[in-house]
C-alpha cells in the first residue's frame, strides 16, 4: 500500500478517499457531517446576511417577524456596550488606559523581548495607580466619574484584570501555605481553598454584595464594584493557589534541598530558587485561570453590575424602541463574539506557551 | 544562622531563640491564629451591631415560618402556606434534578464529541473541534440567555402550537407531554425492580470471581440490563399494563393537565449540558490519547480484534485518566446550575438565596446554609473520588 498523503495538496483524490470515504460507515458519517455543516452554514448566512436588517435609526424594521440579525442595533449601542454610561467627553481616558496597558502587555507576551521584570513591575505596581486615576478621576484636573457610570466591556476588563492581579499574591501565599510544614498555616490554607472551590461563584458574589457590608463597621460603605472585585479576587485566589501548587510540586526535591544546603532562609529559598521556576511552569495554567475568570465576570450582572453581558441584556430587555426577538439574538451574538475573541485568543496563547515550555521530557 | 566560625555558637543574646526554626514556626502560627481570631471577632461584633441597627432577627427560627410565595416547579408537595424549610427542600430538589439530568446528557454528548475529535474522518474531527472551540469560549451565562431568550422565546404561543407526534406540544410556556399515571400495583413493580437490582449486584460479584478463577468472561452488560429492566417489565405486563396517560389540553391561556416541563428548566438543562459537554469532550480525547500506543499494539499482537482491544485494553486504562477530571466537571456543572437565578428557574440559589433572603433579610443564615449545601456536595464527591482513585490506582510491584 502506498503511504497515506499527509495533506490535501499532496494528492487530493487519495486524501479525500482516505479521510472521508475510506469505508461505508465513514462515507455515511461524511455525508451526515456535510449535511449538518451545510445546514448550519446556510442558517447562519441567512440570519446574518440575507434576512438581516442593515440600516435604520430605530428598531421598526427589526420588529417584523422572521427578520434575521438586526445590525443597526449594534452600531447604535456600540458606545454603550463598550463604555457603559461613561460620559462621552471622557471616553478618551478609557482608551488611553487600554493603550497604556497594551504598551506593556504586548512586549511582555512576546518571549524574545527583554526587560520582562520591569514590564511586570510597571503592570503590577505603577499601572494600577495610573489606571485608577485615569478611570475614576476626581483629581489632577480630571472630572470624577463614579463607578456607577462604568459599564460594558470596560467593567468586564476591569473586573477580570483586577481580579487576576489582586488574586495573584494571595494565590501564591495560599499555595505556599498549603505546602507549609506548620500545621496551623497549612490547615488554614486548605480550609480557605477547599471552601471557596466548593461553592459556586454566585454564592461568593452574593456574600460579597450582601454580607460584606454587614461585616464592616456601619460608618464604612463600599462601592458596589469594589464589593464584586473583593468576591472575584477571593474566588480566583483559591483556584490560582491550586494552579501554583501544581507548579511548586513539579520542582524537583533537589532544588529545595540545594537551597537549604546553601543556608538560604525560607523567604530566600522561595523567592530566589523555587517560585521563579514554579511560576514560569504555571504560566499556561495561570492564563487558563484567567480565561475562566474572564468568562465568569459575566456573573456580576446577577448582583446588579453592568458588564458587557449585563449591558447587552439590559439593552435587549428594556429598551422599548428596539425591543424585538431579532435584536435580542443579535445582541447576544455580539456579546458572544467579543467574549469568544478574547477567550479563544488567550487559549491559543496559552497553547503556544505550553509548547514553548515543554522541555521534551514527556514521552 | 551565619555559622562562619567552626566553634559552636554560644547563646550570646536573648534574641537568639528567635532564630530557632521551631520557635519561629510557633510564633508565626500563634500570630496567624491571633489575626484570624481578631478578624472573626470584628466580623461577629460588626454584624451583630449592623443587624440590631437594621432590626433584622437572627437565628434559624425563620425556617419554620410560612413562606407565602409560590414556586413554579416542585418535586415535593409545596404550597405558598408551606414553611421556608419546605421552600429550601424544593429548591434543593430542583438543583439536584437539573444537575443529575445535566450530568447524564453532558456525559453522553461529551463522549460522542470527544470520540469525534479522534475520528479518522476529517470532516467529523473538524466539526467536533469547531464545537469545542466555540462552546467552551463563550460564558455559560450568555449561553443560558441564548437558550432562554433566543431559542425558547421563538417558539409559538400556546394557541398556535402544533402537536408533536400527535400528543406533545412545544410552546413558549414549555414542553407539554402526556403524563403517564399508574393505576395500581406500583409497589409490586417496585419490589420486582429492587429484586432485579439485587440480582444484578450478585451476578456482577459472581462473574468477577469466576473470571479471576477461570479467566472466562460473562456477558455482564446485557445480562445486567436484562435483570434491571426485565422483572419490573414482566410484573407490569402480568398486571395487564395498568397505565393511562393524562393528555395536556389547551385551556384559556395555557395547557392544563399532562406534564409541563418549564422553559426555564429546558434552557438551564440545555445550557449546562452543551457547555459542560465541550469540556468533557476534551477530557475524553486526552484520556484516550494518554493511553500509550504500545498497549494497543500489544493487544493486537496477542490477537484481540480492534473492538476487543478498544473495549478491554484502551478504554479501561483511559477511564483511569478520564474519571478524576470528569468528576471535577460534574461538580462544576452542579455549581454552575446556580446560574438558574439569572433566568428564573427555581433552584436552591434562586429560591433560597433569592426569594427567601429578600423576604426575611437574614442574609448571614441564608447565604451560609446555601454555601454549606454546595460544600457538602463537593466534599462528599471528593471523598468518593479519593476512595475510587485508591481502588482504581495501578498496583505496581
Amino acid at each position: 500500500m502506498r503511504a497515506k498523503p499527509k495533506t490535501f495538496a499532496a494528492d487530493p483524490l487519495r486524501w479525500t478517499r482516505d479521510n472521508l470515504f475510506s469505508t461505508w460507515s465513514n462515507t455515511a458519517l461524511t455525508l451526515l457531517g456535510a449535511a449538518l455543516a451545510a445546514w448550519i452554514l446556510t442558517a447562519f448566512l441567512d440570519w446574518a446576511i440575507f434576512s438581516a436588517v442593515f440600516t435604520g435609526s430605530d428598531g421598526t424594521a427589526c420588529k417584523v417577524d422572521g427578520t434575521g440579525a438586526c445590525w443597526p442595533f449594534i452600531w447604535h449601542k456600540m458606545g454603550l456596550f463598550m463604555y457603559g454610561r461613561y460620559p462621552d467627553a471622557e471616553r478618551w481616558r478609557v482608551n488611553l488606559t487600554y493603550g497604556l496597558a497594551l504598551a506593556a502587555l504586548v512586549p511582555l507576551m512576546i518571549p524574545r523581548i527583554p526587560g520582562k521584570l520591569w514590564l511586570s513591575l510597571y503592570l503590577l505596581i505603577a499601572f494600577p495607580v495610573i489606571a485608577y486615576v485615569l478611570l475614576r478621576g476626581g483629581m489632577l484636573g480630571l472630572v470624577g466619574v463614579p463607578t456607577e457610570l462604568w459599564g460594558g466591556l470596560l467593567v468586564t476588563l476591569v473586573v477580570a484584570c483586577v481580579g487576576i492581579a489582586a488574586s495573584f499574591p494571595l494565590g501564591i501565599l495560599l499555595a505556599l501555605g498549603r505546602r507549609s510544614e506548620l500545621p496551623v498555616i497549612r490547615y488554614a490554607s486548605i480550609g480557605f481553598i477547599e471552601i471557596v472551590r466548593g461553592v459556586p461563584l454566585i454564592t461568593v458574589l452574593f456574600m460579597a454584595s450582601v454580607m460584606l457590608p454587614l461585616f464592616l463597621p456601619s460608618d464604612i460603605t463600599i462601592d458596589k464594584l469594589l464589593r464584586a472585585l473583593v468576591g472575584v479576587a477571593l474566588f480566583s485566589a483559591a483556584y490560582l493557589a491550586e494552579t501554583i501548587r501544581g507548579g511548586l510540586q513539579s520542582i524537583p526535591r533537589g532544588q529545595y534541598e540545594a537551597a537549604d544546603a546553601l543556608g538560604l532562609s525560607y523567604a530566600q529559598k522561595m523567592g530566589f530558587i523555587i517560585l521563579p521556576q514554579a511560576l514560569k511552569l504555571t504560566i499556561p495554567g495561570i492564563v487558563n485561570s484567567f480565561i475562566a475568570l474572564f468568562k465568569d465576570t459575566s456573573l456580576v450582572l446577577i448582583i446588579g453590575l453592568f458588564d458587557l453581558l449585563g449591558i447587552v441584556q439590559q439593552s435587549v430587555q428594556s429598551d422599548p424602541k428596539w425591543y424585538a426577538h431579532s435584536t435580542a439574538t443579535t445582541g447576544y451574538f455580539f456579546a458572544g463574539l467579543v467574549f469568544w475573541l478574547f477567550c479563544f485568543g488567550m487559549s491559543r496563547y496559552s497553547a503556544f506557551l505550553e509548547q514553548r515550555l515543554d522541555t521534551g521530557n514527556r514521552n | 544562622m551565619m555559622q562562619r566560625n567552626p566553634q559552636p555558637l554560644q547563646p550570646s543574646s536573648w534574641l537568639d531563640p528567635l532564630y530557632d526554626p521551631k520557635i519561629r514556626g510557633i510564633i508565626f502560627q500563634v500570630l496567624l491564629v491571633l489575626a484570624l481570631a481578631f478578624l472573626a471577632y470584628e466580623i461577629v461584633t460588626n454584624t451583630a451591631a449592623n443587624l440590631r441597627r437594621q432590626n433584622i432577627a437572627s437565628g434559624f427560627d425563620f425556617l419554620s415560618r410560612t413562606a407565602g410565595f409560590d414556586i413554579s416547579q416542585s418535586m415535593i408537595p409545596y404550597k405558598s402556606t408551606s414553611s421556608y424549610a419546605a421552600a429550601f427542600f424544593v429548591g434543593l430538589g430542583n438543583t439536584l434534578l437539573v444537575a443529575a439530568l445535566g450530568i447524564v446528557l453532558a456525559t453522553l454528548l461529551g463522549f460522542v464529541i470527544g470520540l469525534g475529535r479522534l475520528s479518522s474522518n476529517w470532516l467529523i474531527a473538524k466539526l467536533s473541534l469547531l464545537y469545542v472551540e466555540v462552546v467552551r469560549n463563550v460564558p455559560l451565562l450568555l449561553q443560558l440567555f441564548i437558550w432562554y431568550v433566543a431559542v425558547l422565546r421563538a417558539l409559538p404561543m400556546p394557541h398556535d402550537a402544533k402537536p408533536i407526534a400527535g400528543v406533545a406540544y412545544f410552546d413558549t410556556r414549555g414542553l407539554h407531554t402526556p403524563l403517564p399515571l399508574l393505576d395500581q400495583g406500583g409497589w409490586l413493580i417496585a419490589i420486582a425492580a429492587l429484586t432485579g437490582i439485587a440480582l444484578t449486584v450478585w451476578l456482577n460479584i459472581w462473574a468477577r470471581q469466576r473470571q479471576e478463577q477461570t479467566g472466562q468472561r460473562f456477558p455482564l452488560f446485557w445480562s445486567s440490563l436484562g435483570l434491571v429492566v426485565g422483572p419490573p417489565l414482566l410484573v407490569f405486563l402480568l398486571l395487564g399494563a395498568p397505565l393511562h396517560f393524562e393528555q395536556p389540553t389547551l385551556g384559556r391561556f395555557n395547557f392544563d393537565g399532562g406534564l409541563t416541563i418549564l422553559p426555564e428548566f429546558l434552557a438551564l438543562l440545555a445550557g449546562l449540558a452543551f457547555y459542560t459537554a465541550s469540556f468533557i469532550a476534551e477530557i475524553v480525547r486526552s484520556g484516550i490519547e494518554g493511553v500509550p500506543r504500545g498497549q494497543k499494539e500489544a493487544a493486537s499482537a496477542i490477537g484481540l480484534s480492534n473492538a476487543q482491544a478498544l473495549r478491554l485494553v484502551v478504554i479501561p486504562q483511559a477511564l483511569r485518566l478520564i474519571i478524576p477530571p470528569l468528576t471535577n466537571q460534574y461538580l462544576n456543572l452542579t455549581k454552575n446550575s446556580a446560574l438558574a437565578v439569572a433566568i428564573g428557574y427555581p433552584d436552591l440559589v434562586s429560591v433560597f438565596a433569592g426569594t427567601v433572603l429578600n423576604q426575611t433579610g437574614q442574609a448571614v443564615e441564608v447565604v451560609l446554609i446555601t454555601m454549606a449545601v454546595y460544600l457538602a456536595i463537593s466534599l462528599l464527591t471528593s471523598m468518593f473520588m479519593n476512595w475510587f482513585n485508591a481502588r482504581m490506582a495501578i498496583v505496581e510491584r
